[in-house]
């Protein structure tokens, strides 16, 4: 598929990623162009395709001569950047988020319909977190399963709104949203009505497609059972793009 | 052929089902003909795949099954701790409380209500005696006892305890997370 040409005044710069150099256009985000290069930085609530949303923290990169971490979703590239993306520090605070994600709600992998197909749980392994260090909370929360097709297990859920983004942005109905603080917090359909009587859900399933966990799911899937397909978002995207 | 002599260089190993389904032990017997070769490098002091009913002073590895869920779980592993030299949590109930912890949505006295009252027909009654008495959570085996490996999985392949036993064996210090993870 052809890449959308840039517009006529964006600048390129060049700029280091773990010691190696890369230029790119200015308006490109470090994660953009890491996954271009095939440079692992992980990621939860960022998407390709999506609107920027920066809440799971997990894509922080180190930028020297700055104390301060930055999420590589929602920071731009620059001149003269040196950004690392796999720093020990970055190790261990990746690893202590999903320590924390892992105790908030029941993520217990081996009754997930998505076990195996989990990007939670693979993180989880990828970065060695073999057990988790704090408490697990043991709060139940809500499982919706009014819906004919779908069902949606809060428990599940680490309020990445990928399918509140997805629902909004590319399929146009806005049915997600997300309502309550902490860990109240939660993504509701309508206002906060039972899915299957939602009056604006057109039932496509691409919020399904983009949950990282098992919290959005079809019916009837069993443990492991549940796969998902992200292919159609990019596909998507560019399409629409290119008008 | 005479019997092999006695080698007093072998590893001693300990292992316990605490909470759990006894599914990580089979995943052990599931090494198959590989117990010949270990036997050869470690001996089983005690287990529930042996007879030995007391835990002896020293162990080189204990490894435990299952999560902490009541009075019994908890001494088990305190005494483990206490004569192990290094302590493995095995499996995902011994490393996150896995299945036996969802239990913790509920209040002890309605889950004790489901099982022996509200789902009994005939006479139900709370047992009294010879059942360790349930903890109000439950908990992983490092919540309680310092733990100095974990192996996630439910239940941890064959392939994996063959790993990270060989490489304790060798002198090593095994990464379980390149073979294994949460729900595995």
């Amino acid at each position: 598929m052809p890449i959308p040409a840039p517009p006529t005044n964006v600048r390129v710069v060049t700029f280091q990623i773990d010691g190696r150099d890369y230029s790119a256009r200015e308006d490109e985000t470090i994660i953009e162009v890491a996954r271009e290069n095939g440079i692992p930085i992980p990621s939860l609530c960022y998407l390709e395709g999506l609107s920027t949303w920066g809440a799971c923290r997990l894509c922080l990169v180190e930028l020297a001569g700055s104390p301060r971490l930055v999420a590589a979703c929602a920071t731009q590239v620059a001149e003269g950047l040196q950004i690392y993306t796999d720093t020990p520090r970055l190790q261990r605070y990746r690893r202590t988020i999903l320590e924390l994600l892992f105790a908030e709600r029941n993520h217990v992998c081996s009754v997930c319909v998505s076990n195996g197909h989990c990007e939670l749980q693979a993180l989880a392994q990828r970065y060695g977190l073999d057990h988790v260090r704090v408490p697990y909370r043991h709060v139940a929360y809500e499982v919706d399963a009014s819906h004919e097709m779908f069902r949606v297990d809060h428990n599940r859920c680490i309020l990445c709104t990928r399918c509140v983004r997805v629902c909004d942005e590319v399929e146009g109905a806005h049915t997600w949203d997300v309502m309550g603080r902490g860990s109240d917090c939660r993504v509701i359909t309508d206002m906060n009505r039972p899915w299957g009587a939602s009056d604006t859900c057109t039932s496509c399933g691409k919020c399904v497609q983009v949950c990282p966990t098992g919290a959005l799911v079809k019916q009837g899937t069993s443990v492991g059972e549940m796969t998902k397909d992200l292919h159609f978002l990019p596909y998507i995207t560019r399409r629409r793009h290119n008008r | 052929m005479s019997a092999p002599a006695k080698n007093p260089a072998k590893i001693r190993v300990a292992t316990a089902w605490l909470d759990g389904c006894s599914g990580c032990h089979m995943s052990f017997l599931d090494l198959d003909e590989r117990l010949i070769e270990l036997a050869r490098q470690i001996e089983i002091v005690y287990s529930p795949l042996v007879d030995t009913k007391t835990l002896p002073e020293q162990v080189d590895i204990g490894i435990l099954e299952g999560a902490i869920s009541n009075e019994d779980d908890l001494a088990r592993a305190q005494e483990f701790r206490r004569r192990c030299k290094r302590l493995i949590s095995l499996g995902d109930c011994a490393v996150t409380g896995n299945v036996p912890a969802l239990r913790n949505h509920f209040k002890l006295a309605d889950v004790i209500d489901r099982a022996y009252r509200e789902t009994v027909t005939l006479h139900p009654q709370l047992p009294t005696r010879d059942v360790p008495a349930l903890r109000e959570t439950v908990i992983p085996v490092h919540a309680a006892v310092a733990v100095d490996l974990f192996i996630p999985g439910c239940p941890p392949s064959a392939e994996t305890i063959w790993h990270v036993l060989g490489e304790l064996l060798a002198g090593r210090t095994p990464r379980p997370s390149d073979l294994t993870r949460f729900g595995a």
